[in-house]
């Protein structure tokens, strides 16, 4: 069942159009991810669905209601931001009753729901202290509280880890997932970490300029990107993009002198507009052989290797294309000798240069 | 899905609109409307004629405060005025600016200002730099810096009244000396008393200026200083080539400030001098004053005040629009 | 690797540093010349005010007092004379009370809203409101007062204290809401969305969210408009009449009353009495007081 959907949202400042015709539907009980660089309207879109900011035309409706014209605190959601927003001269249990004393209730009712929450956040501790005097992943628990106590049915949180250090974010971020499981409420979440997004998401939507990019679950967007952009932006190292063309009956892609089959592409390759492509390959699908195999592999010229620990990122150049490529970091690689290249068409994607959609 | 009734847009956040009408009330009716008023009837022939107090309930009879200086105390009592409908044109500015009292001020506002603004921003500078080289006691001097404008211009004024008294102050004491020659009596000698305001004027606000100026130098990279250091750049030849042109907006808003203090100069000439010797040290602030409240001549006053509000535009209008005109929207 | 044996020759250690460099001495001898000009007004005020009349014809006027008398105090205080009244500064100086308190606190009560709102709930045509007054700060005084007078006459208040408070609220109000407004403005607007989510509206988030978290700028607008509302000249001379003069205004025609002997010890004694309030406000309030101005520049 439905339990927020926005339908033809568009948000104007002056003449300045940040969002034009959107369209979402979220299940009950989904996490959908927004994701995208900063600018792209993501956290915009969050506002107008918390009602901080009006939409110049469209509806939002939360759970079954057209809540388009309601004020925040009547359409049903929770919300934990980026900064936490703790009210600072208040403890943390002010912090967490404010918004039910606002809305008068029974003084039994919020003991009851604050101390639920803080047993949720197992921040039952520090339920005396003020906000200055805890830790950012503390606060960060405390703001996610506030939202709890609320009880409602859509949580939204606007990149609520950016904050924190990379240690407590891998932290938190777990948590979430598991207080997902455990309520299994609908949760929308802003954030700009792609990480972030295809740990937490049911279903990411990639936006830019105003416009979903696209929506599907995390495996979809980094296996079968839409397009140039989400395929770019999504995993990291970056995928690699090679300017070439298709040949007339769609079994073989030619970039400079070298000539890869297609045979194994997961994808319609006909439908391209014209026989100018772009080949997307991720690093991890790149095999490295020091020795070239015929009709396979591609030679190319190790510029650089980084070590990453685990494993090597390997810069090359082949054809005047740059390439990086993921290798085990036991194996030894020296910059500056030549290595041959071997793609995994199956897991690769093409790209139409004019439409710049996947094909 | 039913679509419910769009609320009206008026009565949208209305607790923010009610809070805000004191505001919407000041702005629109005096900041707004009283100067549109005291401009449009700058053009009219509009005078006071004494009268007794309350006496009409015409709507354009006007009690206003007759200021009865004849002890040298300003007092106040009231009379009525006539504000009369009647358009002369600019009638009242030609008799403006051929009142002699009038060009006296416009004179004396021209000394004071260019002397006011140059020595400020001077000292002003010179005194912040001094602060700003990581001396010992910074607060106390500053404090002692900026203590005279925590005072208002009648003290002030009346405290250098009395050291520029000839008979007891400065001058007698370079005279006890065994300078017998020596005069230094600026409130008493029509040629200088302007400058004889200007010393307390520079007083008492130099301070301020200093603040502004320090806190500006204190704005700027710190990298900036050890890469002239590293450079062997003398420090003199950083404050003019580097230090001075990044600080061009302080500079600026600095300006601004003390040209718009200068002209609304009043109070410091009544404790001072009260526009004497003679009208030599006469100011456009009193001037419209004492049109209005003590001569009787409501109309030159109006005049007068919107020369004054031109004088002002002049300088504000291209500053904002300088500091504002490209971002527009935010103040 | 062991460098235990490296010997050290040459330069080594902190720096000596020479404690009366002509660096030095230029900036301190400077600054202390400057410190002491700027001290001498406030000096000679209270010397000439602690001598009798005698001894300020004789002697010289940066002499500090040979025989030390509190008289000139309490003739200032208590027996000066302006016009008819002859009970001293004490009328202007309650009469100044009376006046600052409610203005301080009407002023700054409208000013916070206006911030807040004009930070907070930005509503259509908001801005051009807040740019007239910001404009309105630049305007000379001279330029409202007449219709101001016709304003409080229709209204009644002319020549009362509400009057006059109703002025000094209004003539403040740019500065003070530009104080607010930007004071709001830098505090997280994550903060305001969170209160509104929970439900709290208008007032409950100025209360219960802004308030407790602004003081330090209250602090800042109460100095900025005590000191200002005490010194102001102008607005006390034309709206209020004698009876209510406040201390300012007082002052000047003790001082510059060409009636009788003129009393100098009194005088200066009047004088400081005057600027005591401001400077104790000053010398408490410390770098607030900076901030405060810093601000209120504007008002000139």
């Amino acid at each position: 069942m439905t339990n927020v959907s926005v339908r033809q949202l568009d948000l104007r400042f002056g003449s300045v159009e940040v969002l034009k015709n959107l369209n979402i539907e979220i299940a009950e009980g989904e996490f959908l991810v927004l994701l995208g660089p900063s600018g792209c309207g993501k956290s915009t879109l969050l506002n107008c669905i918390a009602g901080l900011l009006d939409v110049s035309g469209g509806q939002i409706h939360i759970s079954g209601k057209n809540v388009t014209w309601a004020e925040p605190k009547d359409r049903g959601i929770g919300m934990v931001f980026q900064s936490y927003a703790l009210y600072p001269q208040m403890t943390v249990k002010g912090n967490l009753s404010f918004g039910l004393k606002t809305q008068k209730f029974s003084k039994a009712e919020i003991e009851r729901r604050v101390n639920e929450a803080a047993e949720i956040l197992q921040i039952k501790d520090l339920l005396g202290r003020k906000p200055s005097a805890l830790s950012g992943g503390q606060r960060q628990r405390v703001a996610i509280g506030r939202a709890l106590v609320r009880d409602v049915d859509v949580y939204l949180f606007d990149e609520p880890l950016s904050n924190l250090d990379a240690k407590l974010r891998t932290e938190l971020r777990v948590e979430l997932k598991r207080l997902h499981n455990q309520l299994n409420h609908t949760m929308i979440y802003v954030t700009h970490d792609q990480i972030e997004a295809m740990t937490l998401a049911d279903r990411i939507a990639i936006m830019r300029d105003g416009f979903i990019q696209q929506l599907a679950d995390p495996y979809t967007v980094y296996n079968k990107p839409a397009n140039l952009f989400v395929a770019g932006f999504v995993g990291s190292p970056g995928m690699s993009f090679l300017d070439g063309t298709l040949s007339e009956d769609g079994t073989s892609f030619t970039f400079g002198n070298a000539t890869v089959g297609m045979g194994d592409y997961d994808g319609q390759q006909n439908d391209a507009s014209s026989r100018n492509v772009k080949l997307g390959v991720r690093p991890e699908h790149i095999i490295i052989h020091t020795e070239a195999i015929e009709g396979v592999t591609i030679a190319a010229e190790l510029d650089i290797v980084e070590a990453l620990g685990s494993e090597s990122l390997l810069w090359l150049t082949s054809q005047g294309e740059k390439i990086s490529a993921l290798v085990n970091a036991d194996d030894e690689y020296e910059a500056g000798s030549t290595v041959h290249m071997e793609f995994n068409i199956g897991k690769s994607s093409l790209f139409d240069t004019k439409t710049e959609k996947r094909l | 899905m039913a679509q419910t009734e769009r609320p009206n847009q008026l009565f949208r956040n209305l607790s923010a609109k009610i809070a805000a009408i004191p505001m919407i009330i000041t702005a629109v009716v005096v900041f707004f409307g009283c100067t549109v008023w005291t401009i449009v009837y700058s053009f009219t022939k509009s005078k006071l004629l004494p009268k007794k107090i309350f006496e009409t309930t015409d709507l354009f009879s006007i009690p206003v405060p007759e200021w009865i200086a004849s002890d040298g105390a300003l007092d106040i009592w009231m009379i009525t005025g006539i504000v009369e409908k009647s358009f002369v044109g600019l009638a009242q500015y030609e008799r403006l600016w051929s009142t002699s009292r009038w060009i006296v001020s416009i004179e004396n506002l021209a000394i004071y200002g260019v002397c006011s603004l140059v020595f400020s921003l001077v000292i002003g500078f010179v005194l912040a730099a001094l602060l700003d080289q990581k001396i010992r006691f910074e607060n106390t001097f500053r404090s002692i810096l900026l203590y005279p404008f925590a005072l208002s211009f009648i003290v002030t004024g009346l405290v250098w009244q009395w050291l520029l008294n000839p008979e007891y102050g400065v001058q007698k004491i370079v005279r006890d000396l065994g300078f017998e020659s020596f005069t230094f009596d600026p409130l008493y000698n029509p040629d200088i008393v302007i400058y004889g305001i200007l010393i307390a004027g520079l007083w008492q606000g130099t301070g301020l200026i200093m603040c502004l100026m320090l806190a500006g130098l204190r704005g700027i990279d710190e990298d900036i200083w050890k890469a002239s250091r590293v450079d062997g750049i003398p420090m003199w030849k950083t404050y003019i080539f580097v230090v001075i042109p990044m600080m061009r907006p302080v500079f600026v808003t600095t300006l601004v400030l003390i040209a718009s203090g200068i002209v609304k100069l009043y109070d410091l000439v009544i404790a001072q001098t009260s526009g004497g010797p003679g009208i030599a040290s006469e100011v456009p602030a009193k001037y419209v004053m004492d049109r209005m409240f003590l001569a009787q001549n409501l109309g030159q006053g109006l005049a007068a005040s919107t020369m004054m509000l031109v004088l002002v535009l002049a300088i504000v209008i291209p500053w904002a629009y300088l500091e504002f005109g490209g971002k527009n929207k935010n103040v | 690797m062991s460098d235990q044996l490296m010997a050290l020759d040459g330069a080594q250690g902190p720096k000596p540093k020479k404690r009366f460099s002509r660096r030095n001495i230029f900036i301190y001898g400077t600054l202390i010349v400057v410190s002491l000009y700027y001290l001498l007004p406030l000096y000679v005020m209270i010397v000439t005010s602690l001598k009798g009349m005698p001894e300020v014809r004789m002697g010289n006027i940066f002499s500090p007092p040979v025989e030390i008398t509190f008289e000139p105090w309490v003739k200032a205080w208590a027996h000066a004379c302006t016009g008819l009244n002859c009970d001293g500064l004490s009328r202007g100086f309650w009469n100044s009370v009376r006046i600052t308190v409610p203005s301080v606190i009407a002023s700054i009560a409208i000013a916070s809203v206006n911030g807040y709102a004009l930070a907070n709930w930005r509503f259509k045509g908001a801005n051009l409101f807040f740019t007239i007054l910001i404009f309105g700060a630049f305007i000379p005084y001279q330029v409202m007062i007449y219709p101001m007078v016709i304003i409080l006459r229709e209204m009644g208040l002319y020549t009362k204290l509400g009057g006059l408070i109703l002025v000094h609220t209004v003539f403040g109000m740019p500065i003070l809401t530009l104080l607010f407004r930007n004071y709001f403005s830098s505090m997280p607007e994550e903060l305001f969305k969170a209160a509104r989510v929970d439900g709290a509206g208008f007032w409950r988030i100025y209360f219960k969210i802004m308030l407790p978290m602004s003081l330090p700028i209250f602090v800042v607008a109460i100095i900025l408009q005590v000191t200002g509302i005490w010194n102001d000249f102008l607005f006390g001379v034309i709206f209020s009449k004698p009876e209510t003069y406040p201390m300012t205004v007082q002052l000047n025609n003790i001082v510059n009353s060409v009636q009788g002997v003129k009393e100098y010890n009194v005088n200066m004694a009047a004088t400081v009495l005057t600027g005591i309030v401001p400077l104790v406000i000053y010398f408490i309030s410390g770098k607030l007081f900076v901030r405060g101005i810093a601000a209120g520049a504007v008002k000139g």
